[in-house]
């Protein structure tokens, strides 16, 4: 897959690269933890919106990471107090099993639904509901530990490669990838830059490369080697860095970016 | 305060819509009653998802006979939003060919990759370049950043319904526009203080033809 927005190509694009916060959400409070466990508090999900939104941040994506562990549909009415302060694009992932769910949410104030373990156990929920919906609101996220797919926020491994996962999900309609490594969230050591690259190229799609961003530079990094848009955690929960930097740093690196 | 109704076909984010429309002044209906399309001072049609599945529920519900009513004959303002947009034209191309509303002339097709914009979807914020003059980008900067996630675009038959358009895969129609009637493929409700801008503009709007009693803003 050629890539028209890599630096030098001779041509300024227009599509801005997104930098995407991501909040992964489990009990009633926004947590952050390292290799999908262990996660630690970090505040109120409403007021995190608030503040992202006043950043004008390009995206947000959030997480209800315990709901599927839980066997937990996801919390619809916690949905609508967060849509109600985003005036910002807001994919919603998390426990989303099936169709009704999609459109619930959707209904609820998501721009984008992203789903994960449902999308590797059953794809046939990712067809149906870009199908119903268009492919533009289907995210499938496709969760990476030791280059296996993983899902049940990385519980549970499945021999399956993540190229050819990330393609089927793809053709069967999903429109964009939200690619995780389990083994680098949180620990901002940065992207599993080979895995993105090789998703990248495979698919036809805009990839979200994700999990350990711990500076400017893994991002570009990620960038160059093929993702769409960067999403990144720890790097704003536990650092003074701000999303609007991150866009400022990757201009820089000759990316498009939104001023 | 004006009236706006959104129209509620069942498919799509109408919580941020109408949030959008209320922040920007409006006293908001979300309906699929076509009676209370005629006592609105301006219809917004948002949607996501199947062309030819959104005609289909706006037949069903007959809200496509009471937005002819109001928005062609009554000459109430109109905003179409993404797929709202794309069902203005004549033709849907996905998923077999649906008829549209027809009131933009032209053709709803698959965004088609190139070699420097090789990915489809169309998803993140994009430059809006005006074409032509029109009140709804009042006092917005050409080439302001917008928030698109589609994977088609209306091909207008006349040029003059194209009021801006977008430099991705080739190009693609931003916003549509004549008479009374406007649309964007953008949405202006996730697309921070411009689209705030837009919506205002949308409520301040009068366009020459529009039915007797409309309210003006504030």
């Amino acid at each position: 897959m050629a890539a028209g927005r890599r630096p030098g190509g001779g041509r300024i694009a227009v599509l801005k690269t997104r930098v995407i916060p991501t909040m992964l959400y489990k009990d009633f409070g926004l947590v952050k933890g390292t290799g999908f466990d262990s996660r630690r508090a970090v505040g109120n999900a409403v007021q995190a919106v608030k503040v992202y939104n006043l950043r004008n941040v390009d995206e947000l994506v959030f997480l209800d990471v315990a709901a599927t562990q839980q066997g937990r549909e996801p919390d619809f009415a916690l949905v609508d107090d967060l849509a109600d302060d985003c005036h910002m694009p807001l994919t919603v992932g998390g426990g989303v099993r099936t169709v009704e769910h999609v459109r619930r949410l959707l209904e609820v104030g998501a721009d984008k639904v992203a789903i994960g373990t449902a999308a590797v156990e059953s794809p046939e929920v990712v067809a149906e509901a870009a199908a119903r919906f268009g492919s533009q609101c289907v995210v499938a996220v496709v969760d990476v530990a030791d280059g296996r797919v993983a899902t049940r926020s990385g519980a549970a491994r499945h021999d399956l490669d993540p190229v050819e996962t990330a393609t089927r999900l793809a053709g069967a309609g999903a429109g964009e990838i939200l690619l995780q490594s389990v083994e680098r969230d949180g620990t901002m050591a940065g992207y599993d830059v080979a895995t993105v690259a090789a998703v990248s190229d495979a698919v036809a799609v805009p990839v979200i490369a994700s999990g350990g961003a711990g500076s400017f530079d893994h991002m570009v990094e990620a960038l160059r080697a093929g993702a769409s848009a960067v999403a990144a955690g720890a790097i704003f929960h536990f650092t003074e860095l701000t999303p609007a930097e991150a866009r400022d740093h990757i201009g820089a690196a000759g990316f498009p970016v939104r001023r | 305060m004006p009236t706006v109704a959104v129209v509620d076909h069942g498919m799509g984010n109408l919580d941020s819509v109408r949030r959008g429309l209320t922040d920007a002044g409006a006293d908001v209906v979300v309906t699929s009653n076509g009676a209370d399309l005629d006592v609105a001072d301006r219809i917004v049609l948002p949607g996501v998802g199947a062309f030819g599945a959104a005609m289909d529920r706006l037949r069903g519900l007959g809200l496509d006979v009471a937005l002819e009513r109001n928005v062609i004959d009554a000459g109430v303002p109109f905003l179409g939003i993404c797929l709202g947009m794309q069902l203005l034209a004549t033709t849907g191309t996905e998923g077999g060919r649906h008829d549209g509303l027809g009131w933009i002339g032209g053709t709803v097709v698959r965004i088609e990759p190139t070699a420097e914009d090789p990915r489809v979807p169309h998803v993140g914020w994009n430059e809006v370049d005006p074409v032509q003059e029109h009140p709804l980008l009042d006092g917005i900067a050409a080439g302001a950043d917008c928030y698109f996630v589609h994977s088609y675009r209306v091909a207008c038959d006349d040029p003059s319904h194209v009021v801006a358009t977008t430099p991705y895969a080739g190009g693609v129609t931003a916003i549509v526009g004549r008479d009374n009637i406007a649309g964007v493929q953008f949405h202006p409700e996730k697309s921070q203080r411009v689209g705030a801008a837009l919506l205002r503009n949308f409520l301040a709007w009068q366009p020459a033809v529009a039915r007797a009693g409309v309210a003006s803003p504030c």
